[in-house]
């Protein structure tokens, strides 16, 4: 996320505007010290994997002193060992703890919004008289008044005034927003400030449990807990760490039939490199950046449950305006009645136009001027006299003396003709249905008892937008536009954009019964709302995300809060959840896939000496069982550093389906896993016999 | 020529036999409706068994019913086993067998291992051999079979899993049962002996008087085939030339092998629905059992390296096989009975050329490669979940087996089976080679005494029951130690999956799409391949390379 305001531009749709470089140099370095305080084997024990790997490094480090105590051979090589036994711990440490400073660094540029302000607390409501407390000793229900210049002391709802509101504290979008009373623009942030006029705010967070407190904790890995797929792959690995632990142990005594001695340093060496340790050391870190990944998108994710189910989901309910279309409707053609000019139609048009502030109305100005060149008059002269919108005539217009100019709905408008004893034409009859069936909005112009002719208002489906849904679709997710059309306009604009489904007037209980429809069957379903009224909706949905701009009650239901308030980023919210299931399963049968050269390092390396005709399996050539063993050793360590990038960025998502994602990932990460250590081993016995270590 | 037509023909026999056998399999395991025929016989196992033969059980149920079923079968035989000299059908007044002699053998024939410490012309009863131990090879292959159809229930979406009573009883008399018949006169029509009568005594030409043993050996051996159990009727088991007289006996015994747990997995897609990625597994059992019968062809094609530099023509390694079944009857056969978890031999696994001796030990280690009756594709579902799990991430969804999410409580049931089966062999192995239980009784000195030891407790794991001879195995430590083994081992990995499979039933399935992570494709088939290979490798690889890989190295 990216909280400095003057470098954020929040641009619409793109998924993930900046990518902050990795690493920092100001994050490494407490990083290293975080990972050695991460020692601690009361906090290793929560991941088996390397809490095997450190006992076997202090086990190793206990024979390593006694062997030097006791002056015997090869305690360089056991000291070896031991090194990069508890490098291997470290790196795993390191990890996960450059993942957190990542996280913290984010927190921490939200804690400073969080300065402990002053409150105006309201302590009578009629007199709004005031006492000044800290904004600390808030609480739910409290009333503080908020002036222009001041910051908003905690979560809440705006009961009186309105206010532009500067939000880039936690959106980091610089342009100020509006804050009123009633609707679903009421919900205000502590941490945010009031640019202009002033609030009376109603508090609805208890101290400590703010929106923003939420959100760093969440940044920050505070409240990290395991996801459930994450709780069965550390099952998985813990099985795996058990399986190796068997076959170390039971070598031991095998060795013995043929009379050889294992030494506990090489024993643990096999142990360590079999083990898990790659994707063991990096799934705490795989788990934080790709919560930390969500955030740069400016999502803030409740749990990282909801982020793992946003890989699942199959469903996808979008509202159509806002996030299909542009949210207004465009005049894009005028349909002049018959002996009518198109130009006389495009004028009545624009002048029953100009006082008309909609977007719709805008628009019909715009495109007079644009096809015929009618610049906007001024009608003052003309003693024009507006008639405006209202929901009784639902029609609006112009009066020039005894002209009058009309456009609206096709009945009333007929009606109006009628009374002048006017006749509708069956040719504007005919547009007007035409239009209706496309997905347009017809509005038909009329100058006294004269028909002229139909604008065409349309629905402009936002650019680029039927490719995502191709996208979509192709991932296997399944796309259902809501909208409160009418089904006839609905099912027009569904098929211009390309949605699969689409539910026309809807209502909040009709999106509820939809989305309780689809989970019966089996899917998930993820949403997007920000009123109020979408609050059920939202809770029951499997991945609600509620816009910032959103009501309280939205944001309280939904598992996931869009900061940016753009509804399209449902989209990247399904990769990143997809994307992290998917490095987890890449790095997992990564680390799986590279112990069978370990194998071949090893084995052949501990029984040399009693079965010397096993040197033929020692295939990569490696020059002696120490070097060998020490390369394996090595490899297993390195690998994890090298390795985090990976974790962090996560491995790339593509919107294909299943068999070309899986054949891609198991090439690079599956085959790959079999032959990269062959070659990484092999160049670390040759580096370790260069500079003469073994 | 004839190098590749006697596998080609066994195979090809079997993959053409085992279709329609499994439509069959279908039809009697798990009827869509009852048929007139069928509705009056489920009638009179009703009667039978009473009326818990009738409702349908949940998994734990189901499983109950099957332990305490196979309970009382084991007490049963012991009883026998341990009280012949005083039972019918003794006519060689054969004494009791040593207790912990008799644990083994029957953990052995109630685990459908029919691991054979002793031998059987020699030690037992008709009446121990008919009644205890045949009895057993129906009713313990019965017992496969109606796992595999619960299993195959669950995963096709109900959380009642049938009755086991009723599919013990489908399985025997439907399935079993006729095939055997099938399968015995066939037998005897090409020269089988079957009697009651005791022991034949001969005078040779040089007047010396012979006994020969016999008895009902074509029944026997029908069902010691057809349910995977391999126990012989006698001692050498199939090199015996009346329990496996000529070639055409020999092709015979070895489709009979193959044939119902290659049918199993049609039966599994069928009543499943999804004979898409039956055909997959089937596919992957059949690359991997092809793989195995071509090379154990080829390495046995090598003259044993005893012989080298002794002036003694012979063109492939004779030593332990029977030239009456043909040059690569030996290998096909080793491969089939140990890939399946039959058991029965028709050569001498202790002489097979060392990396030889190595494939029979990789089909016990796998044990998915059709495994035994119903339990071997059992235990290929636990690398299909694991499989599942690893690579199911890999598309970026939580993991789903036929639309079923796979999570933290299956894992966990996955991997104890995982875990049982290596712990078996490589925790065995480990005691006996480090101590005089297993060091004393040794043939072999060096990697081939090891292989010994490691072949005895795969077996056992593997509930297979092949020998690879030369080990003195009939001892109190070897005998309690296999015996535990055996009932461990079978158990384990069928309780473990038909719980993982009640619990994917409760779950609520998830509609298929474009992303959904398919399991009925050719991609699926090599990450399944790759699970199977990669997690036997890592789990054996110390195993093959100090035994039968270092004994192939140091006599080069």
């Amino acid at each position: 996320m990216q909280l400095d305001v003057s470098t954020s531009a929040s641009a619409a749709g793109k998924p993930f505007r900046k990518e902050r470089s990795l690493f920092t140099a100001r994050m490494l370095v407490p990083a290293m010290g975080q990972a050695v305080r991460m020692f601690d084997p009361w906090s290793m024990a929560r991941n088996p994997v390397m809490f095997i790997a450190e006992l076997g490094a202090a086990l190793t480090t206990l024979v390593t002193v006694s062997a030097i105590a006791t002056g015997s051979d090869g305690s360089g090589y056991f000291l070896a060992i031991s090194v990069w036994l508890w490098l291997t711990v470290w790196f795993a440490n390191f990890a996960e703890a450059v993942a957190e400073a990542r996280g913290r660094a984010q927190a921490a540029s939200l804690r400073k919004a969080r300065q402990d302000v002053t409150a105006h607390r309201v302590v009578d409501q009629a007199t709004l008289q005031v006492e000044d407390v800290p904004a600390s000793q808030l609480t739910n229900g409290n009333l503080v008044r908020v002036s222009a210049g001041e910051t908003i002391p905690a979560d809440g709802e705006v009961i009186e005034g309105v206010a532009s509101v500067d939000e880039s504290a936690i959106t980091g979008e610089s342009a100020p927003v509006i804050r009123e009373s009633g609707g679903d623009r009421s919900a205000v942030t502590g941490g945010t400030r009031v640019l202009s006029d002033h609030l009376v705010i109603r508090v609805t967070a208890k101290p400590g449990e703010s929106f923003l407190d939420r959100m760093i904790a969440m940044i920050e890995g505070a409240e990290r807990q395991k996801t459930p797929n994450e709780v069965a792959l550390t099952i998985v690995l813990a099985g795996f760490t058990l399986i190796f632990l068997m076959v170390c142990t039971t070598l031991y005594p095998i060795a013995r039939y043929f009379d050889v001695t294992i030494d506990v340093p090489t024993l643990v060496a096999l142990l360590v490199c079999l083990i898990p340790t790659t994707i063991g050391a990096l799934l705490a870190a795989i788990g934080i950046a790709g919560m930390a990944r969500l955030s740069q998108a400016n999502v803030m994710a409740m749990s990282g449950r909801a982020v793992e189910a946003a890989g699942d989901v199959d469903v996808l309910l979008l509202d159509k305006t806002g996030t299909i279309t542009l949210g207004n409707r465009q005049a894009t053609e005028f349909r002049p009645a018959p002996g009518v000019e198109e130009r006389q139609l495009a004028d009545a048009a624009q002048l029953a136009s100009l006082a008309d502030e909609t977007p719709e109305g805008r628009s019909i100005v715009v495109l007079a001027k644009e096809q015929f060149n009618i610049r906007g008059r001024k009608l003052e002269e003309q003693q024009a006299e507006f008639v405006n919108f209202t929901a009784r005539t639902r029609m609006s217009g112009v009066n020039l003396g005894e002209q009058q100019i009309r456009k609206g709905a096709a009945d009333v408008v007929r009606r109006f003709v009628e009374e002048q004893r006017g006749e509708f034409p069956n040719q504007v009859v005919h547009d007007v249905d035409t239009i209706a069936r496309a997905g347009g909005t017809p509005l038909v112009v009329a100058e006294n008892a004269r028909v002229l002719g139909t604008i065409y208002l349309k629905d402009i489906v936002k650019g680029g937008i039927k490719e995502r849904f191709i996208e979509l679709r192709r991932m296997g997710i399944k796309t259902v536009m809501i909208t409160g059309d009418n089904p006839k306009t609905a099912a027009a604009i569904a098929a211009e954009a390309g949605v699969d489904d689409f539910l026309a007037e809807a209502t909040p209980e009709a999106k509820l019964e939809l989305i309780r429809q689809y989970q019966r069957e089996g899917h998930l379903v993820a949403m997007t709302g920000d009123g109020t009224n979408d609050a059920p909706a939202l809770a029951q949905a499997d991945v609600a995300v509620a816009m910032n701009t959103g009501t309280q009650a939205a944001k309280e239901a939904g598992n996931m809060v869009d900061l940016d308030s753009n509804p399209t980023k449902l989209i990247d919210v399904v990769s990143v959840g997809k994307q992290m299931l998917m490095t987890r399963g890449a790095l997992t049968t990564f680390s799986v896939a590279n112990d069978v050269a370990k194998y071949f390092a090893i084995i052949p390396a501990i029984f040399m000496v009693a079965l010397p005709q096993l040197e033929v399996l020692n295939i990569m050539h490696l020059a002696t069982p120490h070097s060998a063993i020490l390369s394996a050793v090595i490899f297993n360590a390195v690998v994890i550093p090298c390795l985090i990038p990976v974790a962090i960025r996560g491995v790339r998502y593509r919107a294909v389906g299943a068999d070309a994602l899986l054949r891609r990932n198991l090439l690079i990460y599956g085959l790959g896993g079999l032959i990269i250590p062959f070659v990484g081993i092999k160049l670390i016995d040759l580096v370790l016999v260069g500079v003469g270590l073994a | 020529m004839l190098e590749v037509i006697i596998p080609a023909l066994i195979i090809a026999t079997s993959i053409a036999l085992a279709w329609p056998l499994g439509r069959y399999m279908r039809w009697a395991m798990d009827p869509a409706g009852p048929g007139t025929g069928r509705l009056s016989f489920e009638r009179v196992a009703v009667g039978v068994l009473g009326p818990k033969a009738e409702h349908t059980q949940h998994w734990k149920r189901y499983c109950l019913s099957m332990l305490s079923f196979n309970l009382l079968m084991f007490v049963f035989v012991y009883l026998v086993l341990t009280t012949q000299q005083w039972l019918p059908l003794n006519p060689e007044n054969k004494g009791p067998l040593e207790p912990s002699l008799a644990f083994n053998t029957a953990a052995s024939f109630t685990s459908n291992t029919n691991l054979q410490h002793y031998s059987g012309e020699v030690s037992l009863s008709y009446f121990s051999q008919l009644f205890a131990l045949m009895w057993l090879q129906f009713v313990s292959a019965a017992t496969g079979i109606a796992a595999v159809t619960a299993l195959s229930r669950g995963l096709a979406g109900h959380a009642q899993l049938g009755n086991f009573y009723q599919d013990l009883t489908r399985a025997t008399t439907l399935v079993l049962l006729p095939l055997a018949t099938i399968w015995a006169v066939l037998m005897v029509l090409l020269g089988m002996p079957m009697t009651l009568e005791g022991a034949a005594v001969a005078t040779t030409l040089e007047g010396a008087t012979q006994t020969i043993a016999r008895g009902p050996v074509a029944a026997f051996v029908a069902i010691k085939q057809l349910g995977t159990n391999g126990g012989g009727f006698f001692g050498p088991n199939s090199t015996h030339p009346f329990e496996n007289p000529t070639f055409w006996t020999n092709v015979l015994s070895n489709v009979a092998i193959l044939l119902i747990p290659m049918a199993t997995v049609w039966m599994f897609g069928r009543i499943t629905h999804r004979l898409r990625h039956a055909g997959v597994l089937f596919g992957v059992m059949l690359t991997l059992y092809l793989c195995f019968v071509a090379c154990a062809s080829l390495l046995e094609s090598q003259p044993t390296a005893a012989f080298d530099g002794l002036p003694v023509a012979s063109a492939m390694n004779l030593e332990g096989k029977e030239l009456r079944f043909g040059p690569t009857a030996g290998a096909t056969w080793a491969v089939s009975t140990t890939a399946t978890s039959n058991g029965s031999v028709n050569a001498m696994h202790d002489s097979l050329n060392p990396l030889t001796g190595l494939l029979p030990m990789a089909g016990m280690w796998l044990n998915v490669v059709f495994g035994g009756v119903g339990v071997g594709l059992i235990n290929l579902l636990i690398f299909v979940i694991t499989a599942v799990f690893l690579a199911g991430m890999m598309v970026g969804r939580t993991p789903e087996y036929l639309t079923r999410k796979v999570e933290t409580k299956e894992m966990k049931l996955a991997l104890i089976a995982l875990l049982a089966h290596p712990l078996f062999i490589l925790g065995g192995t480990a005691v006996f080679a480090a101590t005089p239980w297993g060091t004393e009784t040794l043939n072999n000195p060096g990697s081939h005494g090891l292989s010994e030891i490691i072949y005895e407790f795969s077996s056992a794991a593997a509930n297979n029951g092949s020998g690879f001879e030369g080990l003195g195995d009939n001892t109190v430590p070897w005998n309690v130690s296999t015996g535990l083994i055996m009932l461990l081992g079978r158990f384990i990995p069928i309780i473990a999956p038909l719980a993982i499979v009640g619990s994917l039933a409760a779950k609520r399935a998830t509609p298929e799409t474009a992303g959904t992570f398919r399991t009925d494709t050719l991609l699926f088939g090599v990450v399944l391949m790759g699970a199977v290979l990669i997690v036997g490798a890592l789990l054996f690889l110390p195993l093959a390379m100090l035994g039968p890989i270092a004994e192939q190295l140091s006599i080069r």
